[in-house]
């Protein structure tokens, strides 16, 4: 039996009367790129939000790398990366700053951190740019450096909240390589994204329709099973029932 | 620890790559106390003053000398007719005039009485009225030395003594009101504006989801702003020791403890506004508003508390400010001990761990 990374069973998050993620349940192994979609107010976040330790879930059980979500938050933070669509270093530090100052969060030995923040800087080839502040960067560097930097401690689960927004096509294809990479390297990807183009690139997606997963499934499968030429079409069909007003 | 040690090195970095704020957080208080000090004194130095002398005799020449060998006045010039004098004041030069009758010194030696007329700009009531005073003590003075002469079988003579402050300096009002005021808002308004920032960049997030304790972030924001507001503090007292004259009579090292307590209050304020905020704006806003405004008004070194009505009155004890200058006043001043202060430090200290409970409850509440 494949390890799982993710495991979720029946997760569900009650706000009140509203139930922002009703049952959801799924699986994602190791080194897999799982896209998770959902119009606004889907309850994508919510969901997320579970998985990485910040929200309680009311009921149904999940583990991710291998903890509990209820029980080992603590746990489950020192093993995932995360990045949102916000930009989300530091502008008035330096490129290195910025990575000494997030992989010492994480507990880096400082040997360590020397030697991955040389050989990050070189693969994005920012050696050069090392002792500038990160707000003179542009912006599709700053974003492959957020992701770069989400995973320096090597976690096993990388969360990234719709990381390509704002970017232009060729900066997210670079993008995409980037994560390609890392899950080459094992590192599980967790991803959401409005971009039907990138669903494309995913090993399974899910589309999640007012709490819950309607569908789950590699992009060609769901072309199918939807009689659909384009996962556009695939997501089209599936958010136009929505119930919920996006926020 | 270690991560804790990474973080406060971070928060440094952010407090000195902005220009600008380490010069608003360093400049203003060196501004505020030589504004205080030089500018915004209600003291009064050298008013220029001009007289008018009909009586020309040893008694009017004697006063004349006494008014200008006071630090108060300074005499323009002597005039010579009434027109002149209303041209004097209408310039807006000079502030008084003292004008001396025909027969000055012959009637006060010979009648026992004589009259001194004293003209003062009255556009400005309070130094007016501080002027006249001025004159009328000096008259009195030189009215008891002239009679020290003669022999009168009753007097009066109240020996006058202000107690802590022989010379009437207003530094000993303001040094405690500007230590209260700059320490506040340093604090509030810089903390509540660096956790904020944090939130608007999104790297609270990042923050929140790392294996970092929430609780750490807050410490790491406060600790560099403890450090900046100690330092401010020092260069306030080293100011008014070594700049204005003015000692610290009573023991540093309660002054210091009392200070870091106060500090801790506006640092727990500042948490609870960037608890409540979401963006910086909102909390520069709120930090301004509810923080300096009260504190300037309800501190009592600006407008005396005793005199405002009473609601007022009562809305001033919710005010730490008030608690601390009180606190300030009496130990750096009066040099008094803890036994004094005991009361206002408890006060102050039962305000900083509701506040500080207050805001780390929300802050909670939030992360969940």
């Amino acid at each position: 039996m494949i390890p799982y990374v993710i495991k979720a069973d029946k997760l569900t998050k009650q706000f009140g009367d509203f139930v922002a993620t009703n049952q959801i349940s799924f699986e994602v192994s190791k080194g897999e790129i799982f896209g998770f979609l959902g119009a606004n107010g889907a309850g994508k976040t919510t969901a997320m939000r579970m998985l990485c330790g910040l929200l309680t879930p009311t009921s149904g059980a999940a583990t991710v790398a291998g903890f509990d979500v209820y029980k080992q938050t603590e746990q489950i933070k020192r093993n995932i990366g995360y990045m949102s669509q916000k930009f989300s270093l530091y502008e008035d530090l330096t490129v290195l700053e910025n990575i000494r100052f997030y992989g010492g969060i994480y507990g880096l030995p400082a040997r360590e951190l020397k030697a991955e923040s040389e050989s990050l800087l070189e693969k994005l080839g920012l050696q050069e740019q090392s002792k500038k502040l990160v707000g003179s960067l542009p912006l599709g560097w700053k974003q492959k450096l957020s992701f770069s930097v989400a995973i320096l401690h090597r976690p096993q689960v990388v969360f990234l909240d719709e990381p390509t927004g704002g970017v232009d096509p060729v900066v997210r294809r670079q993008f995409w390589d980037l994560i390609y990479d890392a899950a080459e390297n094992g590192i599980t990807i967790f991803v959401t994204t409005h971009y039907m183009d990138e669903a494309e690139y995913c090993n399974r997606v899910s589309i999640m329709v007012d709490g819950c997963i309607e569908a789950l499934d590699t992009p060609g499968g769901l072309k199918t099973q939807f009689k659909a030429a384009t996962m556009d079409e695939v997501f089209y069909q599936l958010a136009r029932g929505a119930k919920r007003q996006a926020d | 620890m270690k991560q804790f040690i990474i973080f406060i090195r971070k928060e440094f970095k952010h407090v000195f790559r902005d220009r600008k704020t380490l010069l608003m957080l360093f400049g203003l208080p060196i501004v505020q106390i030589v504004l205080f000090g030089f500018a915004l004194t209600n003291e009064i130095n050298n008013s220029k003053m001009v007289v008018l002398d009909y009586a020309r005799d040893k008694g009017s020449q004697e006063l004349i000398a006494k008014l200008e060998s006071s630090r108060y006045f300074e005499i323009e010039k002597n005039l010579l007719s009434d027109k002149q004098l209303e041209a004097a004041f209408r310039e807006g030069k000079i502030k008084t005039a003292v004008i001396f009758p025909p027969n000055f010194y012959h009637d006060l030696m010979h009648t026992n009485k004589t009259q001194l007329q004293v003209i003062a700009d009255g556009t400005d009531p309070n130094t007016a009225t501080t002027l006249v005073n001025y004159i009328q003590t000096i008259t009195a003075q030189y009215q008891q030395q002239v009679m020290g002469q003669t022999k009168l079988p009753y007097r009066i003579v109240p020996e006058l003594r202000m107690l802590y402050n022989p010379e009437l300096k207003g530094a000993y009002n303001y040094v405690p009101g500007v230590m209260a005021l700059v320490l506040m808002l340093v604090c509030v308004m810089m903390t509540s504006i660096s956790i904020v920032r944090e939130k608007e960049l999104g790297t609270m997030e990042i923050l929140l989801v790392s294996p970092f304790k929430p609780l750490l972030v807050i410490l790491s924001k406060a600790v560099p702003y403890l450090i900046v507001s100690l330092v401010n503090l020092a260069v306030i007292l080293l100011l008014s020791v070594f700049a204005l004259g003015l000692p610290v009579n009573g023991s540093v090292v309660l002054l210091v403890s009392v200070s870091t307590l106060y500090i801790i209050t506006a640092l727990s304020m500042g948490l609870l506004i960037s608890t409540t905020t979401a963006s910086q704006q909102t909390a520069m806003l709120l930090s301004l508003m509810g923080m300096l405004l009260p504190t300037m008004l309800f501190a009592g070194f600006m407008f005396p508390i005793e005199n405002m009505p009473l609601p007022l009155q009562v809305i001033s004890n919710i005010v730490p400010a008030k608690w601390y200058y009180i606190i300030v006043k009496r130990v750096m001043i009066k040099g008094l001990g803890f036994a004094s202060v005991w009361k206002e430090v408890t006060i102050l200290f039962v305000m900083t761990m509701l506040l500080l409970g207050i805001s780390l409850k929300k802050f909670k509440i939030r992360l969940a």
